[in-house]
């Protein structure tokens, strides 16, 4: 009896690692299927979006510490700072490397967004430093757990309760809003839309807005979980996300959602159960074994092409 | 010109705004210190109000050129044909061009130029060989680099092992990535488009993983040191003599691997990718066997990768899992889409500039790499179809007067 | 075209091959300045480790030409970045030899200094690292006139493991690496080491650097409840495991090697990183000769940063080869080098038969109120 309460306990321990891990996924994920379903791009600079929210929360948090506010006025302004910048640069590459390309071949965007999150890299390293900073605990204090904090960490349940806050809230957006409507009306046909009087270029931006605040959102909680940042903290979640959104099929916003959780959740258990060795082994593996037998991913509508 | 003045310096102000955080303030989160640098605000607020003013211009440029070419394009189509075969003439010549060039260049120039030179050659077949996947066939490969991988790994274990000398591992290296490419291939033939670059960079990391976790076998990430250059009919030639051996090789390898793309553009397969990459179905409808044309795509694009991988071990005596990753495969498909998919002066233009500017930035230390990725945004904007767009080959008929063709035709009916 | 093409190839090559073999030895003439490279991590992310060897290479030479150089000839430095990548690694060495330097200081990582010693080999010049710590650099007998003025990992992990199962008596051990060159080399002798004196080795897996967060492998050492937790890496991952372990209640000692001896582990992990022990090269900061230099270069305001110190030695031990042997000859350079004893920052050094460094070691460190402290057991 003894074993198996110890052996359960530990599932779920990995279970909400797992989750935790996955719903930072989710976060950036949905920034990747957002912009994929309406311009139909995989937007490679989106990690990098990531990594320069966490640095403005940084810088942020800092000047506030030092003007000695107090935890959660800190925690509420870095992360709506973070958002805000994050938006703004996601505005300004979607104006500089992607607009100009619209209507050419499907790569060139691609290798523009290569370049872009390599630009900003080097960025992030020359403006402010190559090496890991640390970022303060902001969501340490926040929940007290007593028993169940061996179970979940109280860092964690603040990622788990705030990204599905942030990810209802966008279901709603996109659902009920006229905003929504209209996002959903490009990503159906992009020229039925504007000829119905929708400003398909002001939406695309608000969708690259939209995405980069959530990755900025994801990267404070999870930054203030973890406790240090580089400028390299993005490409690694970046693909990963990015796996997760195409697993969850891509352009699908509750995909993106689901793709990122069952990604979490597989690493978890990989490295619980099997070796943290093979960890992304398994992570790819099993995005190559849904693609097999839904090649549009779980979500995804596999469209039948016309001839 | 007010106009221009009051854009620019809108946009100088947003950048200001935008780097603020980042450019200007740098805190110590546990030594609470701040560090002020305003002096970068001047550099940023007069860079982005000039380079705006630049990049406005020649957006307009472009943006003008296309639509007149447009314009054109609605004329007569006699006259763009024999232009573009004039220009087939013309890219004949530079190749030629370049090859008689890179023949004599390695008496000139010191051994660290002839080692770059090999590197940004052996990139020129890595993109030749990636084209055939990308350029020709349409499918999006981000994981080309495991093909590589395998055929640097297969020297250096073979070498390790059994003692095999760099000649015998050529075609064995070749045609194992070319299995390993026909493997990959089989379980994405369903996937399209980004459904299968994420599968390929998957691929791609997998392999990557395998050789760091597979300690028995790969010697993990500690590598495989010492492998041997090829001997020069049993001579050995020293450290200088290597060097220029090698650069002739690769020089070999790049005249071989461009004779094979050309002759595969125009062969059956060749055509029937182009085919598959236009439309699918439209392809299938005309009885081409997709499932072949794909798998010979995957299995043909890694044979390069896996030659070239081979002679990698062999260059850098040194192989490890380090060298193969995902930043590996985005440099391969860089050269491809900047060369112009499928153009093969293209390739060796973007291979050139890819892999020799960071090596001549190198003065610029810290810039480099900013530099070279604001480079790539930069050419894909005003250069969307590559360096040299590629002309597909026309098969032109001895050219008649309309009026003639319908007399003909007026003949023929009577 | 094809047919004459192989002949041609041929031909050319054997003519470069001919011509080839008098590129170098020129520049011997009396007066002219010795050249010397220095090769690491001077760019990019791993230049914290690479620019104080720059540094403190620097200031050596300043002194020793100010003093009228060596055999009456000044030193000139060709400094080269190869960002700690074996592919940059093997072109920045042939640019040195191409230079005509006599003789290499670097690289910096090891992996980079495995991938370019072939290519040093091959040009018949004598290298010295100060930082790479692979045991196959002297054990593989890759060069022969490979020297190091840093112990390499085995010594390293020799102590962590006699530490481990005589101070901490631990019966248990779970091992960690980042799957990186280093951190898993490190790991792997830790093991082999524990196993052979009787420790069951609980868990043996690598980290994905980079990851998210460890929370689940964490989760599965505090379930296999082990005595000790060994991880083989660097300081960024080190922090952040030994951070998130602490904050799950995980009260188990960390051992690591010099990979974490940072200034930046201590500040980055704060209260967790108290009571970590690393090994890293013996405290060196009461020899006369090391006070100084650490002193000059705080005036130029830099640190000897790790391996600021093991660089100044090399350089040192350099020199005085080229003294020794009255000449930049490369096979007498080797020889200078192995036969003689120098003081340096590190002490009084030499250089045994395969290239390794005589009389530097490496101790234990605590972490204790935010400072690293030497065990003594």
């Amino acid at each position: 009896m003894q074993a198996l309460n110890e052996s359960g306990s530990f599932f779920l321990e990995l279970f909400f690692s797992g989750l935790t891990r996955g719903s930072i996924y989710a976060l950036i994920a949905l920034g990747y299927t957002m912009v994929y379903g309406i311009i139909g791009l995989i937007n490679f600079a989106h990690g990098e979006i990531y990594m320069i929210g966490a640095f403005v929360g940084l810088t942020v948090a800092g000047i506030l510490s030092i003007l000695q506010f107090n935890l959660i006025a800190i925690l509420v302004l870095a992360a709506l700072f973070a958002m805000v910048y994050a938006a703004a640069y996601g505005y300004t590459i979607e104006k500089v490397a992607y607009k100009p390309l619209r209507g050419s071949t499907r790569l060139a965007p691609l290798i523009s967004a290569i370049g872009m999150s390599m630009f900003l890299r080097e960025y992030v390293i020359l403006a402010q430093t190559p090496d890991f900073v640390s970022f303060p605990a902001l969501t340490e204090g926040l929940f007290d757990l007593g028993a169940f904090s061996s179970m979940i960490q109280p860092t964690e349940l603040v990622i788990l309760i705030f990204s599905f806050l942030m990810m209802a809230g966008l279901f709603i957006l996109i659902k009920k809003t006229k905003i929504g409507k209209a996002m959903r009306a490009i990503s159906q046909d992009r020229e039925m839309a504007m000829l119905l009087g929708v400003n398909s270029d002001r939406m695309i931006s608000l969708t690259f807005m939209i995405g980069s605040a959530l990755a900025a959102f994801g990267a404070i909680l999870i930054s203030a979980h973890v406790g240090q940042i580089n400028y390299n903290i993005g490409f690694v979640v970046g693909i990963k996300a990015f796996t997760a959104a195409v697993l969850g099929g891509i352009g699908s916003i509750p995909g993106a959602a689901l793709g990122g959780i069952i990604l979490g959740l597989t690493e978890s258990f990989a490295t619980g159960y099997v070796s943290s060795d093979y960890e992304d082994v398994f992570a790819f593996g099993i995005l190559v074994l849904i693609l097999i037998f839904k090649p549009a991913g779980i979500l995804g509508k596999s469209t039948t092409e016309k001839v | 010109m007010v106009e221009n003045i009051k854009k620019s310096s809108i946009i100088a102000v947003w950048f200001i705004f935008l780097s603020f955080p980042l450019v200007v303030l740098r805190v110590d989160y546990i030594d609470k210190t701040i560090d002020y640098r305003w002096h970068n605000i001047l550099w940023i607020g007069i860079g982005a109000f000039f380079i705006s003013w630049v990049w406005r211009y020649f957006l307009k440029r472009k943006n003008e050129s296309d639509k007149s070419s447009e314009g054109k394009n609605q004329g007569t189509s006699a006259s763009t044909s024999r232009f573009q075969v004039q220009k087939i003439f013309e890219h004949k010549f530079a190749l030629l061009g370049i090859l008689i060039a890179a023949a004599i260049v390695p008496q000139f120039m010191s051994t660290y130029q002839t080692s770059i030179f090999i590197t940004a050659m052996m990139y020129v077949v890595l993109g030749l060989g990636l084209n055939i996947v990308v350029g020709m066939a349409g499918l999006l490969d981000l994981g080309y680099v495991a093909f590589y991988a395998v055929g640097a790994y297969t020297y250096g274990l073979l070498n390790l092992h059994f003692g095999l000398g760099f000649w015998i591992s050529i075609p064995i290296a070749g045609v194992l990535a070319a299995s390993f490419g026909v493997l990959l291939g089989i379980p994405v033939l369903r996937l399209r488009g980004d459904y299968l670059a994420i599968v390929t960079l998957g691929f791609g990391e997998i392999v990557r993983l395998v050789l760091e976790n597979w300690d028995v076998v790969t010697r993990g990430p500690s590598g495989i040191p010492g492998i041997p250059k090829p001997a020069f009919f049993g001579v050995k030639l020293g450290f200088a003599g290597n060097m220029t051996y090698l650069f002739y090789i690769i020089l070999a390898l790049v005249v071989i691997a461009m004779v094979a793309t050309r002759r595969l553009q125009s062969s059956r397969i060749g055509r029937s990718w182009v085919a598959l990459r236009e439309d699918e179905i439209a392809c299938q409808a005309m009885g081409i066997d997709t499932t072949k044309a794909k798998l010979a795509a995957f299995g043909l694009g890694a044979f390069w990768a896996g030659i070239i991988g081979v002679f990698f071990a062999a260059k850098s005596s040194f192989v490890s899992p380090m060298s193969f990753t995902f930043f590996e495969s985005a440099i391969i498909l860089s050269i491809v889409v900047l060369g112009g998919m499928g153009s093969v002066l293209g390739v060796i233009l973007a291979a050139g500039i890819l892999i020799l500017l960071p090596e001549y930035l190198r003065f610029m230390a810290d810039y480099r790499l900013l530099i070279f990725g604001a480079l790539m945004v930069v050419m894909m904007v005003f250069k969307p179809g590559g360096l040299i767009t590629n002309i597909r080959q026309q098969y032109t008929l001895p050219k008649r007067n309309s009026k003639e063709e319908l007399a003909e035709l007026h003949s023929s009916e009577t | 075209m094809k047919k004459f093409l192989s002949p041609v190839i041929v031909g050319l090559a054997l003519l470069t091959a001919v011509a080839g073999c008098d590129k170098k030895e020129e520049a011997t003439a009396a007066n002219s300045p010795i050249k010397i490279g220095i090769a690491g991590a001077f760019a990019g992310d791993l230049a914290p480790y690479g620019i104080p060897q720059k540094n403190t290479i620097n200031l050596a030479v300043e002194e020793i030409n100010a003093a009228g150089g060596v055999l009456g000839r000044q030193i000139e430095i060709y400094a080269e970045d190869d960002a700690c990548k074996p592919e940059t690694a093997t072109n920045v060495a042939s640019k040195l030899i191409g230079e005509g330097v006599v003789a290499v200081i670097g690289h910096t990582c090891s992996g980079a200094t495995i991938a370019a010693m072939s290519v040093y080999r091959d040009a018949d010049i004598p290298v010295i690292s100060s930082s790479a710590t692979s045991p196959a650099l002297t054990l593989g007998g890759q060069n022969p006139k490979f020297f190091r003025t840093i112990p390499h990992d085995k010594a390293q992990a020799e102590l962590q493991t006699k530490f481990i199962v005589e101070h901490l008596k631990a019966k248990r051990v779970a091992v960690v690496h980042d799957k990186g060159d280093y951190g898993k080399g490190l790991a792997v002798l830790v093991k082999e080491g524990l196993e052979q004196a009787g420790v069951e080795i609980i868990l043996f897996e690598g980290i994905t650097p980079g990851a998210v967060d460890y929370s689940a492998l964490i989760r599965k050492i505090a379930r296999a409840k082990p005595d000790v937790i060994a991880f083989g890496g660097y300081h960024p991952e080190g922090s952040k495991i030994v951070s998130q372990a602490r904050k799950k209640g995980l009260k188990t000692p960390f051992v690591s090697g010099d990979g974490l001896k940072d200034p930046s582990f201590i500040k980055i992990a704060g209260k967790y990183a108290e009571g970590y022990y690393v090994s890293s090269p013996a405290d060196i900061s009461t020899i006369a000769k090391t006070k100084e230099v650490t002193a000059q270069l705080k005036e130029r305001g830099q640190q000897p940063g790790n391996f600021g110190l093991q660089t100044h030695a090399a350089i040192t031990a350099l020199v005085n080869a080229i003294e020794k042997a009255g000449s930049t000859d490369s096979d007498k350079l080797a020889a200078a080098l192995r036969s003689n004893t120098v003081a340096t920052t590190l002490g009084d050094i030499s250089f045994d038969e395969r290239g390794d460094v005589i009389g530097s070691g490496f101790s234990m460190y605590i972490v204790k109120n935010g400072d690293w402290v030497t065990v003594n057991y």
